[in-house]
């Protein structure tokens, strides 16, 4: 069975549609025209990829007239975040506060 | 690799404290001590107690499982978005004590608990920052 984060990561490989992406993330909501402006490829191109991350679910469209504008689903990265890399980084805080105590205490 | 719903994974963190295990098992098993290192809490070294973890972000419902004095200690930990339990164990070493830890779980659902862990973990480690910071 295929996992999401598959998709995830075979969709962010390309670096062309891993900057849409980013641009995206970083500007909120696009057009077609603006992110072909700044992606060094066509327009036939940035369309193509903006479809690739549709349906890996990382971007949505709205249609406004006749523009559609792009817009990032942020929650379609959760799969790569395990629980067990934030729990790793509160242990180590954990383990940090715990020798502090140890050094304070008596014995 | 298993459905991601049911998948159990384990955190391990283990590390070698230059004091004897009797020391660290206090501080493990008292609760004004567990208070200074890891949460409020109402923790009593009894097999099948109930207790909770507070702190201001939400809490942790505990039940004590292994009790082995200044050997071993473990207890589910449980959240509104993680079931697992957390075991650790004191080997006694000749400048001291290797301490390790392992939580071991999973998530019931993925999608809330990424919401926690963006929106309130970055929060409590600053809190937690600020209380470290005072104790000095």
């Amino acid at each position: 069975m295929q996992q999401p984060h598959d998709i995830l990561f075979r969709t962010l490989a390309d670096p062309t549609r891993r900057a849409i992406f980013e641009r995206l993330c970083r500007d909120g909501d696009l057009t077609v025209g603006v992110l072909t402006a700044g992606a060094g490829v066509s327009q036939p191109a940035v369309s193509k990829h903006l479809g690739v991350l549709k349906r890996a679910g990382l971007v949505r469209d709205r249609q406004d007239g006749r523009q559609t504008h792009y817009s990032v689903q942020i929650d379609a990265l959760a799969p790569l975040v395990h629980w067990t890399k934030e729990m790793k980084s509160f242990w180590q805080n954990r383990f940090d506060d715990l020798e502090d105590l140890l050094n304070r205490m008596d014995q | 690799m298993t459905n991601a719903a049911t998948e159990t994974l384990s955190v391990v963190v283990e590390r070698e404290i230059p004091h004897p295990p009797e020391k660290i098992w206090r501080a493990l098993t008292q609760p004004h001590l567990i208070a200074e290192w890891l949460m409020k809490n109402d923790f009593e070294a009894r097999e099948g107690h109930r207790f909770n973890l507070t702190a201001d972000w939400g809490g942790v419902d505990c039940v004590v499982e292994t009790v082995e004095p200044h050997r071993a200690l473990s207890y589910a930990w449980d959240t509104k978005d993680l079931r697992s339990t957390v075991s650790w164990t004191l080997t006694p070493t000749s400048t001291g004590t290797l301490l390790r830890m392992e939580q071991e779980g999973f998530q019931p659902d993925q999608k809330p608990y990424y919401q926690g862990a963006t929106v309130g973990w970055p929060r409590f480690i600053s809190e937690l920052e600020r209380v470290v910071a005072r104790l000095d």
